[in-house]
């Protein structure tokens, strides 16, 4: 089997140069390791929405998920058993990948992806109940330095940007918390906090703004070296005393598998950051609290190069 | 009663050309084997770029409405349960239809459908605050509860023996641990990639249900086609909203079980029309009668799954935290016009959400009607004979499992589950128990660790999982549902021995 698929690959990449003047002639396929109607799934379809226009890549953009595990489900399969003809492209969730692939147990690293371009950036942030005790970060971590290791707060996941911001704050504060990974995504996680099942929670900025307006929580952070278009009354971590920069922001974007041929990778890399900046597209993400982050192929590469050194280090105590 | 001012919206030419299509698409997409209602929304969500919020709303609510409803035509005809769902639409309404009763069980399914539909929509109308209050007050440790008290129906559904049915349920909780676990990434039982995802629940039901179905349709051979052939009966409508009627109690069972449970975060649809029909039928005085085609499985069963749809979306509409996948979707279809659900939505778009919610009352009505109407020529499926019909359902199967994530994989895992519940169905085993394990066990499993941890970090495990109202009314209901299973199989077993004996006399 493995032999066949060899062969078939050799196939491809031969016919690879003459298939790839008319790229793309059928539409494309994106997988998502996300399930349907999470943030990563609906900023995909807008973002996607307009690749069939002629000035995009004149076909359009079909959304699959495959969600599990955080994540790791979908960038497994994508690693190892996608196609890497340029028909078969994938959404990336960064540190998350990158995260997962250092602590390892799954089958791709940031090797077996070849970056196309970013759409969107989204920080997390440090949110309470709306009755919570707690006003600032300081009350936060001075409740917990007296109660070591009894500050339960959710977030969506095991080395996901959330669990990279909870290592963070641990780090910057020399605290110990209990951080509670939700199953259901962030989500989940907001309800718990909500609920009051934990004192706090790590989650997107854009799902906290949400809640935050609808009166149900409090930010008292943000994850990031500077303050949010969203939320400019809320300080950042680096404001409030603690040393964490921007490796948790959630940077979402395009990538393809290793292997796609190059023709493919120089096409989409030219045209996909165009498609973002696409007047539709901004006016849509911008109506649903999403925001945008548009970077190159060489801007993400970097960007991916950076995070990798960062996270390595952070994870290395675990 | 603000409601009442905005339905004149709903009535506008194009929203209700918009109700209309939404609510005949939905039924059609709803019958579709492998389209769940979550990926039936999803994939309307594009249309709605174009519309303004509230006609786009309409088309969302009707179709999540009507693929609901629609989940029972496959589930009542081939035996395919559209979605967790409609599993114990199944267990009577499939027995039916091979009895020539097509007609009426997908009548009574509609009927009950809209009944338990309309109620939760109208549940959702006047009692939101104190709803959201309930979703709200289940945490890790009720939801671990609330998955026991789940299995604890395994041992008495759909199956002759207690000891088989629990076997099947532990086979289902086997299944569902292999892949990623969801909280901390460990890899069980991964024998191959594409396993590493788990088993998704669409192709499992799809495999479970169908292939044991089309392996006997094949087994039986070459029995000439032309013997074989149902008559199909006809039956009057009249008939059956009266025979729904004279059901109250499975009705009323069905509905406010579905309502109730429904509308907890992340648990409750999936497993609200087992649970409403386990219920239904240990109430019922005809309790035997239930899984071999009678009225009460498919009216408690169908009335529980649409009056959860209403309840289900409080915690999107008041909190913003979608409840379940269908509600993450029409999270995606709000912010796409720039809404946001909660108390925004009502104080500043009451336009929007009134438009919403009216849409999904009046789309339960026409749901019923379209269902109605086509439930006599949708039964006749009943007719074609079996040598097509087994190819026709074998292919459904596949294209079915392969469209829930364009995955050969998945397509494989279908047909591997359902080649094995062949056999097991012969050694008495059933697939019902097999697959509410598939769905509970990452329930339990998931809600257990998450609260240790958050039991460990403050009060201890035995104070988190063993104290509190909710908790404590939850383990007594579990404690009560097994001594009530144990009760009945005694008594059962001593009604049978003096059967035996007075027959022996005899």
């Amino acid at each position: 089997m493995k032999s066949l698929m060899a062969g078939l690959a050799t196939a491809l990449m031969i016919a690879g140069p003459a298939a790839a003047q008319d790229y793309p002639d059928r539409p494309l396929m994106m997988m998502v390791s996300y399930g349907a109607g999470g943030a990563t799934d609906f900023q995909a379809r807008i973002v996607t929405m307009t690749s069939g226009n002629e000035d995009a890549l004149g076909q359009p953009i079909a959304i699959v998920n495959k969600p599990g595990a955080g994540g790791r489900v979908g960038w497994n399969w994508l690693a190892t058993q996608a196609d890497a003809d340029g028909y078969t492209i994938g959404a990336y969730n960064v540190p998350h990948f990158i995260a997962q692939s250092i602590k390892g147990g799954v089958e791709y690293s940031a090797d077996s992806f070849e970056p196309i371009a970013n759409w969107g950036a989204d920080p997390a942030v440090f949110v309470v109940g709306a009755d919570s005790e707690f006003d600032t970060m300081e009350d936060v971590v001075n409740w917990a330095k007296e109660n070591p290791g009894k500050m339960t707060f959710s977030g969506a996941g095991l080395f996901v940007g959330h669990h990279i911001a909870a290592l963070q704050l641990e780090n910057a504060a020399g605290v110990k918390l209990a951080y509670i990974p939700n199953n259901q995504g962030g989500a989940g996680a907001m309800k718990a906090v909500i609920a009051g099942e934990v004192m706090g929670g790590v989650n997107n900025l854009s799902d906290a703004f949400r809640a935050a307006d609808a009166g149900n929580i409090k930010i008292l952070g943000v994850f990031d070296t500077e303050r949010s278009d969203f939320l400019p009354d809320v300080p950042t971590m680096q404001e409030q005393g603690y040393d964490i920069d921007n490796a948790s922001v959630n940077y979402r974007g395009i990538m393809v598998p290793k292997g796609t041929p190059q023709e493919v990778i120089d096409k989409l890399a030219e045209t996909v950051p165009a498609m973002f900046q696409n007047d539709r597209v901004k006016k849509q993400m911008k109506a649903g609290g999403s925001p945008m982050k548009v970077m190159t192929r060489d801007e993400v590469r970097e960007m991916w190069n950076q995070r990798q050194e960062t996270l390595e280090k952070l994870l290395a105590g675990l | 009663m603000e409601f009442i001012g905005y339905f004149g919206e709903v009535f506008q030419p194009v929203s209700f050309l918009l109700l209309l299509v939404g609510t005949i698409g939905g039924l059609i997409l709803g019958a579709t084997p492998g389209l769940s209602p979550t990926m039936a929304v999803a994939l309307l969500i594009p249309f709605t770029f174009q519309l303004p919020a509230a006609q786009g709303l309409i088309l969302l609510g009707a179709a999540y409405t009507s693929t609901v409803a629609g989940g029972a035509v496959s589930a009542i005809l081939l035996k395919i349960p559209g979605a967790p769902a409609n599993i114990a639409t199944t267990l009577d309404g499939h027995t039916m239809a091979t009895q020539g009763r097509g007609a009426e069980a997908l009548q009574l399914s509609f009927i009950s459908s809209a009944i338990g539909g309309v109620f939760g929509v109208l549940l959702l109308i006047f009692l939101t605050p104190l709803l959201a209050q309930w979703a709200l007050a289940f945490g890790p440790s009720h939801l671990f509860w609330l998955a026991i008290l789940g299995v604890t129906v395994i041992g008495t559904l759909d199956s002759n023996s207690v000891v088989k049915g629990l076997l099947s349920g532990c086979i289902g909780m086997w299944l569902a641990t292999i892949g990623f676990d969801d909280i901390m990434g460990a890899q069980r039982f991964i024998f191959h990639p594409e396993l590493s995802g788990g088993i998704n629940i669409i192709p499992a039901l799809i495999g479970l249900f169908a292939i044991p179905q089309v392996l006997t349709m094949f087994a039986r051979g070459r029995v000439p086609s032309g013997a074989e052939v149902i008559a199909v009966r006809k039956h009057p409508i009249g008939a059956a909203i009266r025979e729904t009627l004279r059901r109250w109690r499975s009705l009323s069972i069905g509905t406010i079980i579905g309502s109730t449970i429904g509308l907890i975060p992340g648990v409750g649809g999936q497993i609200a029309g087992l649970v409403a029909y386990d219920q239904a039928r240990k109430f019922s005085p005809e309790r035997k009668k239930f899984g071999t085609g009678h009225s009460e499985g498919v009216i408690a069963a169908e009335s529980a799954n649409n009056a959860m749809v209403g309840p289900s979306l409080v915690p999107l509409l008041t909190l913003s935290v979608p409840g379940s996948p269908t509600a993450a979707v029409l999270l995606g279809g709000l912010l796409i016009h720039g809404i946001f659900p909660g108390s925004d939505l009502f104080d500043n778009h009451p336009d929007v959400a009134w438009t919403f919610i009216n849409s999904m009352l009046i789309g339960q009505i026409l749901m019923c009607i379209f269902g109605l109407y086509v439930a006599g020529f949708a039964a006749r499926v009943a007719q074609v004979p079996q040598s097509v019909m087994a190819a026709l359902v074998l292919g459904l199967a596949v294209f079915g499992s392969y469209s829930v994530q364009n995955s050969m994989g998945d397509v494989y895992v279908m047909a591997a589950l359902g080649i094995g519940m062949y056999f097991l169905e012969r050694f008495g085993f059933a697939a019902a128990p097999l697959v509410l394990g598939l769905i509970l066990g990452p329930i339990a499993e998931a809600n257990f660790i998450q609260g240790a941890m958050i039991a460990d970090a403050s009060v201890g495990r035995t104070t988190y999982f063993f104290s509190g109202v909710l908790n404590l009314s939850l383990i007594a209901i579990v404690v009560a549902s097994i001594a009530y299973s144990v009760w009945m199989e005694l008594r059962q077993r001593r009604i049978d021995r003096q059967e035996q004996n007075e027959e022996a006399a005899a």
